[in-house]
This record gives structure tokens, C-alpha cells and sequence, in this order.
């Protein structure tokens, strides 16, 4: 058998930590740390999204919580209408149901990606954080000031929506449903970075004229990948929701895009397993050091200062050394 | 009608204007080089042709298609292939990685660069950016191969390599002209591209000066024209 390298084996451990844990937390009926944990795996699957954009094509969205935020008023919006039993816009029936639920969040964050994504990507650098920032911003203050579906106040959801033959009022099965979505995005992921597309759009990344001399657009390139990116983030933001029972305009707010971008820079920039380690690391300093102060995010402000300082290559840069990827 | 041709082009770089007219033209199947001294217009020609630098007066012309205007990708498109000068891979790709993002058509594939040059067959799976000068300039010249160009357009293409490692880039070259591919190269090595040449273009404060067999090209001239 081929040696593996350190970072298949760092990404082995990272996943065998994120399905036995919780498995033994359930075990021992400590719930909470189920709870926990879901909400590691969705924060990794909503920078995992990002991670297209910003690892492979190096396009730094600062607007993520956008298609975050959408993915969850979309499964609040229909959930809340299923409930109260009203029709959607043209007579449209609501659900409960998520696959559905994700197919609109997915389908919703893909078609408003691609007008901001072909708007923004027209510049680059730091105008395209700032742009993607505003539509962000733009979409957040439409949440804040549109009282049907609680403005600022946010909106409950009253019961979890269903998935078919799973009880998701239980954490262990909704946890275990987001970790079926979360390992098929990494597959996704996986997939995209191997193939001819992702190739192209690592070398977007690298040089446009070079790209655009063999004969490929950088623009559609970066654009696909871009609505790609957010339609998963979306995905992210509708299994955020029903997690919380709970959608707020700060899932949309620019804290949210950061902290999106944070994970990835903790774990590591383009990397499968990157935003899971980050989100880990994350959640757990939330944790361990939100109990004891309320400024735990000073201690996660001198970590990440360390990562961008000593380990550029985030922390799974740290355990496995320089990317595949440079 | 000829596979490429340039009349009166005339480039500039934001005020200064580089290209005065310049005249130049490829058939199909025929090797031409493009020469004249440092800072005459070699590079801004094939920028112009690939649409990187835009022209403001004159035309080109490619495969019947006026190409002036056009975005640099949809002109690659039609089957323009170029080697840029000093390589320019993308070093953050394998070998393979390379090759494959530029594959377009069916004629050249993976098996049959890594035929033309065994070096990279052995890399396949390397960093660009770990690969030798030479070994980077046979990618640059296989990921254009691979877009199954009508026109490969060479840029200072043996530039500062060993003369072991240029004379297994010009045999490759014969090989490909052999195959009866176009090609518009340029190069200061006379001694090396002249034999291969089938006609050439020399470039003077940009504008064409010279446009004739390679034997035309005497000892005077080339020390008027090309001398240092």
C-alpha cells in the first residue's frame, strides 16, 4: 500500500473525530455536545462553500453571509407558511419537507449569485471585498426592514422540518443528516479541484492573460465558480436554520462573511478538510473560552493572528506542511 | 490567402505608441521569423495578434476573419497557440495539470506532447514551478500544442536556456514543421533560426523593414538591421 500523506491522514483523524464523538456524546445521552457538534459541521459546510471561491479561485467574497442568510429565510419563509397554512407567491404550496427546502435554498442562492457575481467580478482585489460586502450588506438591511417576516426581531421556526423516514427533533439523526450533506459537498469539492474545470480555475487564480491566451474565458470560469460556491453556502444557511429553529438578519450581517473567512484562514486556504478544522477550532474556542469570558474572540483574534503569522498554510498547513495547491 | 496577415498595425502603450505599421503575413504550413533588435516591436506584434495589446489603426487578419477588437480568449479560440517569452507556466499546476487545461480538439493530446518531449512524460505529476528552464519551456510550447493551433507563435523561445536544451527545442520545432504545422517564431539566434525559417520579417522602431527569404538576408543587411 502506498504511504499516505500527512495531510490524508490529518483529514482520516479530523473525520473519524467528527462521527465518533458525537456518536459516543449520544451514547452517554450528553446531547448537548451533538448540538455542538452540528453546528461544527455546518459552519465547515458554509466555508466549504466559500472555499471554492476563495481556496481554488482566490476570489475573497466578503458577501458569503449573503447566500448563508438566504439559505436560511428560505427555510423559514417556507416552514413558516407551511405552518400557518398559507400559500407562497402565485398560489405556490409551503413545506416542511428539506430536501425541498434545500433544492429552493440552492436553486435561490445560484440565481442571485450570478447577477452579483457577474457585476463583482468585473473588479478584482479590494474592490471586489468592497463590492461583494455591499450586496451583502444590501440584502441585510432588506431582512432588517421588511417587518412580514420579522425584520430585526428574526423569525422562529416552530417545530424542525422533516426529512422522510428521520426524525429530526432528535440531534443525533439531524446531526447525522448534516453529515451526509457535509461529506457530499467535500466530494463536490473534491471532484471540482481534480477535474479540467478546477485546474482552470486555479490558474484564473494565477494569471488571467495566461488562461485567456490558451483560448478560456476567466470571467464565465470564476462566475461559475462563484455561484457554485454560494449555492453550497446557501445549502449551509437553510441546515443553520433549522439547527436554531431561529433565522435572523445576523445571519446575513458582514461579522457572518468574516467568520466564514476566518474558518478558512484557521484551517487552511483550499484545502478539502480546511474549513472543518477551522470550524472545529472555532466552535470549540466559542465553547471552552465563551464560558469563562465574554471576549473569547480576543483569544480566537491572537490564534488567528499566530495561524497568519507562523502557519500560512492554516492549521492543517501546520500538521501536513505546504498545500498540494501552492 | 494567407493563414495570418498583418497590414499597416499600429499599437500603443497608453500615450506612446509602439507599432508604426507593421506589415507580416504566414501561410499555412510555413515557418516565418519575426526579427529585429531589443525594443523594436517583436512582442507587442504577437501581443497585438492575440488582442492583449489592442491595436488602434491597421488590420489583422486570421484565417479570413478580421481579429482586431476581439477579446484575447475568442481569438485563441480560432487557433492561435502561443509560447509566451520567459515561459510563463502556471506554476501552480502539475505538468499534467498544465497540459490539460489548455487540451482543446483532437489532434495533439497528452500522449502525443509527451511523445514530442519525453522530459515532461516523466514530470507529469511535478510542480511547473519545479521544473528546469528548458523542461518549463517545452510545457509552454506542449499547452499550446494542445489547443491544436493552426498558427503556434513562439516568443523568444530558447531565451536563456543551455545550448544543449535549445537544440532539442529547434528539433522539436522541425518535427513540428515537418508535420506541416504553421509557425511564427522569434529568436536571436540567428544561426539556429534562420535554417529552420521559410521567410522573414524584420522589425525597426516598429515597422516592417525587411520582408524576404532567409538567404536575402545578407551580412549587411543583418548587420544594419540586427547587428549590436
Amino acid at each position: 500500500m502506498a504511504a499516505l500523506s500527512r495531510e490524508t491522514i490529518a483529514n482520516g483523524v479530523l473525520a473519524l473525530l467528527l462521527l465518533v464523538v458525537p456518536l459516543l456524546a449520544a451514547a452517554s445521552g450528553e446531547t448537548f455536545y451533538i448540538t455542538l457538534a452540528t453546528r461544527i459541521v455546518i459552519l465547515a459546510l458554509a466555508a466549504l462553500g466559500l472555499n471554492i471561491a476563495l481556496g481554488l479561485g482566490g476570489l475573497v467574497s466578503f458577501g458569503h453571509a449573503a447566500f448563508f442568510g438566504l439559505g436560511g429565510y428560505v427555510a423559514g419563509i417556507l416552514a413558516t407558511h407551511a405552518f400557518n397554512g398559507e400559500a407562497l407567491l402565485f398560489g405556490l404550496p409551503a413545506t416542511t419537507s428539506m430536501p425541498v427546502i434545500w433544492l429552493v435554498a440552492v436553486l435561490l442562492c445560484g440565481l442571485v449569485a450570478l447577477p452579483i457575481g457577474a457585476i463583482s467580478l468585473r473588479t478584482s482585489g479590494v474592490y471586489f471585498i468592497m463590492i461583494t460586502l455591499a450586496f451583502a450588506q444590501m440584502i441585510y438591511y432588506f431582512a432588517v426592514s421588511w417587518p412580514d417576516y420579522g425584520g430585526e426581531d428574526g423569525l422562529s421556526l416552530y417545530v424542525r422540518n422533516t426529512f422522510p423516514g428521520v426524525n429530526t427533533a432528535q440531534p443525533l439523526p439531524y446531526f447525522l443528516i448534516c453529515l451526509a450533506v457535509l461529506a457530499a459537498a467535500a466530494c463536490l469539492f473534491w471532484l471540482l479541484r481534480g477535474s479540467r474545470f478546477g485546474a482552470a480555475l486555479e490558474a484564473a487564480r494565477q494569471n488571467t492573460t495566461r488562461l485567456s491566451a490558451v483560448g478560456i474565458a476567466p470571467f464565465r470560469i470564476k462566475l461559475v465558480a462563484f455561484v457554485i460556491s454560494a449555492m453550497v453556502t446557501g445549502l449551509a444557511g437553510a441546515l443553520f436554520a433549522d439547527l436554531n429553529r431561529f433565522v435572523s438578519p445576523s445571519m446575513l450581517s458582514w461579522q457572518m462573511s468574516g467568520e466564514l473567512i476566518v474558518l478558512i484562514i484557521l484551517g487552511g486556504k483550499g484545502r478539502l478538510f480546511g474549513p472543518i478544522a477551522g470550524a472545529m477550532v472555532y466552535v470549540l474556542f466559542e465553547y471552552a473560552l465563551g464560558g469563562i469570558t465574554e471576549r473569547w474572540q480576543f483569544f480566537l483574534g491572537l490564534v488567528l493572528l499566530g495561524v497568519v503569522l507562523f502557519a500560512r498554510g492554516g492549521l492543517l498547513g501546520l500538521v501536513a506542511g505546504r498545500a498540494r495547491h501552492g | 490567402m494567407s493563414l495570418l496577415s498583418l497590414k499597416g498595425v499600429e499599437s500603443f502603450y497608453g500615450a506612446s505608441q509602439a507599432l508604426f505599421g507593421v506589415d507580416l503575413s504566414v501561410e499555412d504550413g510555413e515557418v516565418v521569423a519575426l526579427m529585429g533588435r531589443n525594443g523594436m516591436g517583436k512582442t507587442t506584434t504577437i501581443s497585438s495578434i492575440l488582442g492583449m495589446v489592442k491595436p488602434r489603426g491597421g488590420s489583422i487578419n486570421f484565417a479570413g476573419k478580421e481579429i482586431v477588437g476581439q477579446q484575447p480568449h475568442r481569438i485563441a479560440q480560432q487557433g492561435i497557440g502561443l509560447v509566451p517569452e520567459g515561459r510563463r507556466c502556471f506554476p501552480n499546476l502539475t505538468v499534467e495539470e498544465n497540459l490539460l487545461v489548455a487540451a482543446r480538439g483532437s489532434d495533439w493530446t497528452l500522449a502525443r506532447v509527451t511523445e514530442l518531449f519525453p522530459r515532461l512524460g516523466e514530470r507529469l505529476g511535478q510542480y511547473a514551478n519545479t521544473l528546469s528552464g528548458g523542461e518549463q519551456q517545452m510545457l509552454a510550447i506542449g499547452r499550446a500544442l494542445m489547443t491544436n493551433p493552426r498558427l503556434l507563435i513562439l516568443d523568444e523561445a530558447t531565451e536563456g536556456l543551455a545550448p544543449v536544451i535549445r537544440q532539442d527545442i529547434w528539433a522539436a520545432l522541425r518535427k513540428l514543421k515537418a508535420a506541416g504545422q504553421s509557425i511564427l517564431v522569434v529568436d536571436k539566434t540567428l544561426s539556429e533560426l534562420l535554417p529552420v525559417a521559410d521567410r522573414c520579417f524584420v522589425l525597426e522602431k516598429g515597422v516592417t523593414v525587411f520582408e524576404g527569404k532567409p538567404d536575402a538576408l545578407t551580412a549587411e543587411l543583418q548587420d544594419r538591421y540586427l547587428g549590436v
